[in-house]
């Protein structure tokens, strides 16, 4: 075993891994990074797609406090669309087609030429763990490798079992037969309450099969939009996406076949994704349906693979075939790979910190699916602030925790290790109490500084951010003192924005100085100040709460009027604060009350 | 504030009534407080006495006899706060009821926070916290009517009404959501005029159910009713006869009432204050400033005035100001002395009050009583439904939210009204399903715990 030759090894290189060991590296510790297969870093297991409602605000959060997703989604997009544009801009979210290949790609180059980073072939078999904290991990090739702490990333790799018909496999990805079976046994012996989740995807499809002439054509939005508060342009050919819809004669192959669903028939126990079922689930959940609506999705510029998203299924091959060949459109089209459900095992994330680091393994932390979670951005967000606390917690540095007033990823932190989830956990805006403060266009000014401070900012990108706060402020003040003739009636510029119809862009000339973004926070400020402000009064009741801090070695048995299942469920989780207490399931505004006046009067004798 | 080792003591009666009061204590040293205090018949110290047991004797401090007491013991866990508790009943009234509560505090017992004792019972387990809150309005409920009303709550009725309201909020809310969410599904949207119409009608149901519970706030609270008229015009005999006790002094001197006379009565089921308002002042000096500003200030906490005018005589320039001052309120004009030759202008009243109800009655035979009884009962419950069932008791904090939950879904009405875009709406509709769940318990409100138990008065 070699002797504390690393600082931190992250074990999987998906969107989490690959946030986590970029994270670290870029943050001083020397990182190891340990992928199935190298070429495979930063793939995209399903749709070729980032971002969406929900999950942009995550992208844009990760790229503010210096991540890479939005670097690379903007570096591979091939369409870029801002969705929920008819409503206000708290909802507004970014999504970007990419380039499946051109991103896995993107992802090699600057992984490989990370300084402090190291990546090494191979698989994780168990945990070195000594005296409650991890101390390195051992491999297929029985390499002990030591460092001060792991991050675990392995997605649907851990014990992961796929699902075609009757048929099932182990393995990870379909192409990629390796399950780490035993890094969930070593996790079972460490301690740790497994679940098991179910997901899948849906066939790949030759788009020269394709008939086109029928469908609506779905373009992205001219001039497209980066993701990144970094990118100055976009470089690659825009394309754009089609829409079609399943049909009746789609349903009732499906249901002819339901006996061979190993959904259906018992076969997959996992609990499945709600929000993305597959089309056998809505079929039999939606009966009153009689069309679902499927968009054809183009996996890259150097490709005619075609991604049929709303096609998701683990049906026979034969079932696929002759189901995707009744809608329309692709009558004549020829299947290149075909769909699978795949479940794998879960941790049951209740078992960690805020710091995503694990209850019962010190300097151990976990970050992506293996939390519960679904989808790329919110791997990736978990990714990155694993690797970030691991990187603290190694430096001796007290750690990052971003609670849920200041961030989509503090909501979806929270809400996995307070509330846990029974289901694959996929972001929303709803979840989301501070919404209206919590946006894309805003996630710069509120997140760059907590970036720089952890140092995955540089300076001059600090200063900039610092600089357009500035602007917006000085700007607001001069819409307050200026006025503008509108209709020859004289009007101050603020009350003009304030009209709900009103645009600051009627009245820029009046604001030359001001660069774009600049005139749409100012308008956004000044537009919605009536529900920002309160929201910020409700963040601070939240914060009040959040600052009642709960020691770790408190003893609930001795808290007098707490039942015994509250006290028992108080001891297990250890809540850090009463924030975060009250947000654990089953326990009762009433515990609360009582937890407030013991830490109050009791608290004040200890 | 609160401190587990402290013994606490009060009064757990109210003052003045009754000749029996009751000292109560509780805490550790309950006992040997009462061990210092107690002299029983047969010389037994209460700390060596058994749990639920009374014992005859004196409260004896510096060598003065007290009171003569009954003194009953419970020893923890099995008391109201599973602590160990000691009550005096003391039956000398209030003078020797007092200085026992000071000697109390003198051999070491704190004085109890108002509500001190429920506290202790709820955060030593004993109650819990829904309990706490319906024994405040039971023993805040003045009339059989508002305990049938009280209990009604405890049974549910009011909270079930809420737990619906706050469903069809979240319904409506997660319709917002949907279509902030989920912009690309081909979801069937709902249409606006939809949402609009379902947001009227909990709006409208809250509204409701916020006026039932005004009903029940009387209820709880009485209905204040201020009695206003000039001197002599027979207010005292109004008073006396509606509360069948020679409570005010009768005399035909103008003025005669000087104390302020504050009568509970019970109409109907319904708590009644009656305010005569002679015992301020001489009502000719109205126009003194002193004596019109005390009338005002009476007449803003009025729910209803009883105008009372001399049948017998014309109307004077007295009538005409008290008119003028109570021309904005709830009001019922009483026309008293019709077993008398009449002289007053019905006209010229009509000129003065408006289109008030009128009731000419006679206080000294009695004419009259009852239609006044049933238009107070009326003016409480509206259109004259019967109450227990329709009306709801409900506390200060409940009805607080209600009202926070009404507004949200104005507000909200409001925003979709306007064409504001979902996400705003949203803020609006989770203010309300917010307020709906607070009144439920379902939501944590900090200071919760201080705001129920400070309602109880000292001692309870």
């Amino acid at each position: 075993m070699v002797k504390n030759k690393y600082d931190i090894i992250v074990v999987g290189g998906g969107h989490a891994g690959c946030e986590a060991a970029l994270a670290s590296a870029r943050m001083g510790s020397k990182t190891l990074l340990i992928t199935l297969h190298k070429n495979m870093l930063g793939f995209l297991s399903c749709n070729p797609a980032i971002g969406g409602v929900g999950k942009g605000q995550l992208v844009k959060e990760i790229d503010a406090l210096g991540g890479e997703m939005a670097k690379a989604t903007d570096a591979t997009g091939i369409q870029f669309k801002t969705l929920n544009t008819s409503k206000g801009p708290a909802v507004w979210s970014s999504r970007a087609q990419v380039d499946m290949a051109k991103y896995s790609l993107y992802m090699q180059d600057v992984l490989s030429k990370q300084d402090n980073l190291e990546i090494l072939e191979g698989e994780v078999k168990k945990l070195i763990v000594k005296d409650g904290t991890i101390k390195g991990v051992e491999t297929d090739k029985d390499e002990k490798i030591s460092a001060k702490a792991v991050v675990i990333t392995p997605g649907t790799f851990l014990n992961g079992l796929m699902h075609i018909g009757m048929e099932s496999f182990a393995g990870g990805r379909i192409e990629e037969k390796q399950s780490s079976k035993e890094l969930s046994d070593s996790l079972k012996k460490l301690g740790f309450k497994l679940l098991r989740f179910k997901t899948g995807t849906c066939a790949r499809l030759d788009g020269k099969t394709i008939d086109y002439s029928n469908l609506r054509i779905q373009e992205g939005d001219e001039p497209p939009v980066p993701f990144s508060f970094s990118t100055c342009r976009l470089k690659l050919k825009q394309v754009p996406c089609y829409i079609t819809h399943t049909s009746e004669k789609t349903h009732d192959i499906i249901r002819k076949n339901l006996d061979r669903s190993p959904l259906f028939s018992g076969k997959i126990l996992g609990t499945g994704v709600r929000y993305c079922p597959s089309l056998e689930d809505k079929v039999v959940k939606f009966a009153e349906h009689t069309k679902h609506q499927i968009f054809l999705e183009p996996e890259g510029l150097e490709t005619d693979e075609i991604y049929p998203n709303g096609l998701s299924t683990s049906l026979p091959t034969d079932v696929q075939e002759e189901f995707i060949r009744s809608v329309e459109g692709l009558e004549n089209v020829k299947i290149n790979r075909f769909g699978y459900g795949i479940e794998h095992d879960v941790v049951d994330s209740t078992q960690l910190l805020p710091t995503l680091e694990t209850k019962p393994v010190q300097n151990l932390y976990l970050a992506g699916q293996i939390n519960g979670t679904t989808g790329y951005e919110e791997a990736a967000a978990q990714g990155l602030i694993a690797g970030i606390n691991a990187s603290l917690k190694v430096k001796g540095k007290p750690p990052l925790i971003l609670d849920r007033s200041t961030s989509y990823i503090g909501v979806l932190i929270d809400d996995l290790i307070t509330k846990g989830t029974n289901e694959p956990y996929r972001m929303f805006t709803s979840r989301v109490e501070y919404r209206l403060i919590l946006r894309e266009d805003n996630a710069d000014l509120r997140l760059r500084k907590i970036g720089f401070d952890v140092g995955l900012v540089d300076k001059k990108t600090f200063e900039q951010v610092q600089e357009k706060q500035k602007l917006i402020d000085e700007g607001i003040k001069e819409l307050k003192k200026r006025s503008t003739v509108i209709k020859n009636e004289k009007i101050k510029l603020y009350q003009f924005i304030k009209k709900p119809h009103n645009k600051i862009e009627t009245i820029k000339d009046e604001l030359p100085d001001y660069p774009a973004e600049v005139l749409r926070e100012m308008e956004i400020e000044v537009k919605y100040e009536g529900y920002i402000k309160r929201e910020f009064s409700e963040v601070n009741k939240f914060k009040h709460l959040e600052k009642i801090k709960i020691s770790p070695d408190l003893d609930y048995s001795k808290v007098p009027g707490l039942s015994f299942e509250i006290k028992e469920k108080l001891s297990k989780f250890k809540p850090l604060n009463l924030g975060q207490a009250s947000r654990i399931s089953g326990i009762t505004p009433v515990a609360i009350s009582i937890l407030i006046v013991y830490l109050r009067e009791y608290g004040k004798r200890r | 504030m609160l401190n587990k080792s402290d013994t606490i003591a009060a009064i757990s009666t109210p003052l003045g009534e009754g000749g029996i009061g009751i000292v109560r204590l509780s805490g550790k040293k309950a006992l040997t407080i009462a061990d210092k205090l107690f002299k029983g018949r047969n010389g037994a110290t209460p700390s060596k006495l058994p749990s639920y047991t009374i014992h005859y004797g004196h409260i004896i401090r510096n060598k003065e006899i007290l009171d003569e007491v009954i003194l009953s013991i419970m020893r923890k866990p099995k008391s109201y706060t599973r602590e160990d508790v000691v009550e005096i009943n003391c039956h000398g009234g209030i003078l020797p009821l007092r200085k026992t509560l000071e000697a109390v505090l003198e051999c070491g017992a704190r004085l109890a926070e108002p509500g001190e004792f429920t506290k202790r019972a709820f955060l030593n387990g004993r109650i819990d916290l829904t309990q706490a809150e319906a024994v405040i309005n039971i023993v805040e409920a003045k009339t059989e009517l508002a305990l049938k009303s009280a209990i009604s709550q405890l049974k549910g009725a009011f909270s079930k009404k809420v737990q619906e309201l706050k469903d069809e909020t979240l319904e409506l809310l997660t319709l917002f959501e949907a279509e902030l969410d989920f912009p690309e599904e081909d979801i069937e949207k709902t249409k606006r005029n939809k949402l609009i119409e379902r947001i009227k009608r909990i709006t409208s149901e809250t509204d409701k159910l916020l006026r039932q519970s005004r009903e029940g706030e009387i209820l709880r609270d009485g209905l204040l009713v201020l009695l206003i008229g000039k001197a002599n015009v027979g207010k005292s005999t109004f008073l006396n006869r509606l509360v069948g006790k020679e409570r005010a002094i009768v005399t035909h001197i103008p003025g005669t009432t000087r104390d302020i006379i504050e009568e509970w009565i019970n109409i109907e089921g319904i708590p009644v204050k009656i305010v005569d308002t002679a015992g301020f002042k001489k009502i000719e000096n109205i126009i003194d400033k002193k004596a019109q500003e005390k009338v005002e200030e009476k007449l803003a906490d009025a729910n209803l005035v009883l105008f009372m005018v001399d049948g017998t005589k014309s109307l004077s320039s007295q009538d005409k100001e008290i008119a003028k001052i109570i021309k904005d309120k709830k009001m019922l004009c009483l026309i008293n002395k019709v077993d008398l030759p009449e002289k007053i202008s019905k006209n010229k009243l009509k000129s003065l009050i408006g289109n008030k109800k009128v009731l000419e009655i006679s206080a000294l035979k009695g004419k009259g009583i009852n239609a006044i009884k049933k238009f107070i009962r009326d003016s409480v419950f509206a259109g004259g439904v019967s109450a227990g069932e329709s009306t709801i008791m409900v506390n200060a904090r409940s009805r607080e939210s209600l009202k926070d939950a009404y507004n949200g879904l104005l507000k909200g009405f409001d925003a979709i009204t306007e064409g504001l875009s979902e996400e705003f709406i949203a803020v609006d509709l989770k203010e309300s399903l917010n307020s709906f769940k607070k009144i439920l318990g379902e939501t944590l409100e900090e200071d919760i715990l201080d705001r129920i138990f400070q309602k109880f008065c000292i001692g309870k």
